[in-house]
């Protein structure tokens, strides 16, 4: 009767952070209170918790990230960015992160608007549409970017609202947040030394910015 | 006197006489009951599992459902079964007695040995039967905590329970929310739908039906009502499974013939189970007790109790949630346990809510569901480290250290 072998304990593993996970957790004070929006499988939140000491949430869409983050003893919720975040109070987080997520939301101003209500600080990582590689594929082969980031065709990506970096500090600009931190991600993740948000818009693959309210 | 007249006769002892610890509370500590009137006697007939620790830190109640009882991890009395939740609670299981101390009592109108219908009311010498006041989820719960107080137990590290034992949970939370750790409502819901009261009263009125059922005196009469008490079961159990757990388990099989017999008898074998079930039931169940704790269900409402807003009823909480419900549930189904999500977000609640994928329905909380069972075993083990609970002999907190990957590697649309 006793099936004892399915209920030997595994061990919780965790993939390695990739760097823009590192420089997410750079931007967030230790201890504070985090909501981390399509926290995936964990790895950005399990970082945050065992590193910095963070009070760290997730939420997350897909039924296996989030039952891999509860089984692993994260405090993570299966849910939707466009649907959930308006259950949340004002201020109940620190920062509320968006990793890699916002052009895959049906509503991203709305989201914007809720996680700089819900969080003192939002930080939001997007691909940049506006790097030079798919701005020539688009020019020159008059097709769809399809990048090692972005590999997915037109027809078949989750990835619904693609923007650039200036398309993003646009809205951040009607929205009235005021940028704290920003920076680009090159090729392999890396930092961009320059500082100007035209090359950052040219040849960041990655954007990542810190924003407030005013 | 047949088997069955046996174990019926065994299973009325039980109310009374239960093969079970018991704490009696006497006419100075009554049961101030939602219904207005206070209950005294009070009997709490509970087991217990595993061993407290020195400073009373690590105790688990598990709650359990509206025809479940104390028996969570041991055989059934009656039934000879073994507990109802073997396959969470015991010793290495995700509920682990080798590390907490797992107490579960007999809900207040119960049948297994807490005051309830079928128990003898002092003041008449007879069984209560419905003399006994109508009993809410509240009063299960304040009757448990008198149990839990009168263990000396200040904070329980967890109450869990599904079903009405979710119902059970919740009300804990929001009734007692410094002395709840952490709390796994399961497979429930916040309040009783429409829907689920109208399957409660079919059950009810198929009891009161049986004309054996002597308007709640049957026990007096040394008679019973099991044919209504059976197709109340019978009813109930439809609503516990799914439709494609019917489809893939019997379709339309005939039962022991190749082909229909143009009667009434139980051709299909979907009707020979739900018999089955019904016939089973009423072995090991009282006819009243089943009235009483289905209306405790109807009446649960528990945003009710804060002004309409469930979010109020947990404002400002500790208690680190999860919840927990089942896809093809549709008794209580996840949106269910979505509300509650929402409503402990809005309280600004610690919470994780999995959706576990199944087909077989409401029971699947019951069943071996490996997803279930390691969400149960991750968020336990990162409550007791929160707690400073310590870890087990040869088991050690620390995740594995890898170096950083380029973000090159990433594939994110």
């Amino acid at each position: 009767m006793l099936e004892s072998h399915s209920f030997r304990r595994r061990r919780a593993a965790f993939p390695a952070p990739r760097v823009d996970e590192l420089l997410i957790a750079d931007m967030v004070e230790p201890h504070s209170r985090v909501l981390d929006v399509g926290c995936g499988d964990g790895t950005l939140l399990n970082l945050l918790s065992t590193e910095r000491g963070v009070d760290a949430r997730g939420i997350e869409l897909s039924h296996k990230g989030v039952n891999d983050c509860v089984a692993k003893g994260l405090s993570v919720i299966q849910g939707d960015a466009d649907t959930d975040l308006e259950n949340y109070p004002d201020d109940a987080f620190d920062y509320v992160i968006l990793s890699q997520t916002l052009q895959a939301t049906r509503h991203p101003r709305q989201v914007l608007e809720h996680m700089l209500r819900i969080g003192r600080h939002a930080i939001v990582s997007f691909p940049n549409f506006g790097h030079w590689r798919i701005r020539a594929q688009i020019a020159f082969l008059g097709h769809m970017p399809v990048t090692p980031n972005l590999q997915a065709p037109w027809y078949d990506t989750p990835n619904i609202h693609f923007c650039t970096i200036s398309d993003f500090l646009d809205l951040a600009k009607a929205l009235d947040a005021r940028i704290e931190r920003g920076v680009a991600l090159g090729r392999f993740g890396t930092p961009l030394k320059a500082n100007a948000p035209w090359v950052w818009n040219l040849f960041g693959e990655q954007g990542m910015f810190r924003l407030t309210r005013k | 006197m047949t088997l069955a007249e046996t174990t019926k006769a065994a299973s009325q002892r039980e109310a009374d006489e239960p093969h079970s610890l018991v704490v009696r509370f006497g006419p100075d500590q009554p049961l101030a009951m939602d219904a207005g009137v206070s209950l005294a006697p009070l009997t709490i007939a509970y087991q217990t599992y595993g061993t407290l620790n020195e400073d009373k830190s690590n105790a688990i109640l598990v709650c359990h459902a509206l025809t479940g009882d104390q028996h969570v991890a041991s055989d059934h009395p009656i039934t000879g079964k073994p507990g109802w939740w073997w396959i969470m609670v015991g010793p290495g299981r995700p509920i682990d007695t080798n590390r907490y101390f797992v107490i579960s009592s007999n809900v207040v109108g119960g049948c297994m040995g807490t005051t309830g219908p079928a128990s003898l009311n002092p003041a008449t010498g007879r069984a209560w039967g419905l003399d006994l006041p109508i009993v809410t989820i509240r009063d299960m719960v304040k009757a448990q905590a008198m149990l839990i107080d009168h263990l000396g137990i200040k904070t329980l590290f967890c109450v869990a329970g599904g079903s009405m034992g979710g119902m059970q949970v919740l009300q804990w939370a929001a009734s007692f929310p410094g002395r709840v750790f952490a709390a796994m409502p399961i497979a429930t819901a916040a309040k009783h739908s429409s829907q689920n009261i109208a399957f409660h009263e079919v059950g009810r009125q198929s009891i009161m039906a049986d004309p054996n059922w002597l308007a709640g005196r049957y026990l007096d009469q040394g008679t019973f009502p099991n044919k209504g008490l059976a197709v109340a079961r019978m009813a109930a159990h439809i609503t516990y499974l799914s439709d494609e757990a019917l489809q893939s388990k019997f379709g339309r099989k005939l039962q022991g013939r190749s082909a229909p017999t143009f009667s009434f008898d139980a051709d299909f074998q979907v009707e020979n189970y739900l018999r089955h079930q019904g016939a089973s039931f009423v072995d090991r169940f009282d006819a009243n007790s089943y009235l009483y704790v289905t209306r405790a269900c109807d009446y649960f409402d528990l945003a009710a109790d804060y002004g309409g807003s469930l979010a109020m009823a947990f404002k400002g909480t500790k208690t680190r949630f999860c919840v927990v419900s089942f896809q093809s549930d549709w008794l209580y189904t996840t949106a269910d346990s979505r509300a509650i999500v929402h409503a402990l977000n809005a309280g600004g609640a610690s919470v994780s809510f999995v959706d576990i994928e199944t087909d077989r329905g409401h029971d699947a909380f019951l069943l071996n569901e490996p997803e279930f069972i390691a969400t149960t075993r991750g968020f336990l083990d990162a409550a007791a480290r929160a707690r400073g609970l310590p870890p087990l002999a040869g088991e050690t907190d620390k995740q594995p250290a890898e170096a950083a990957k380029p973000a090159s590697e990433q594939t994110d649309n």
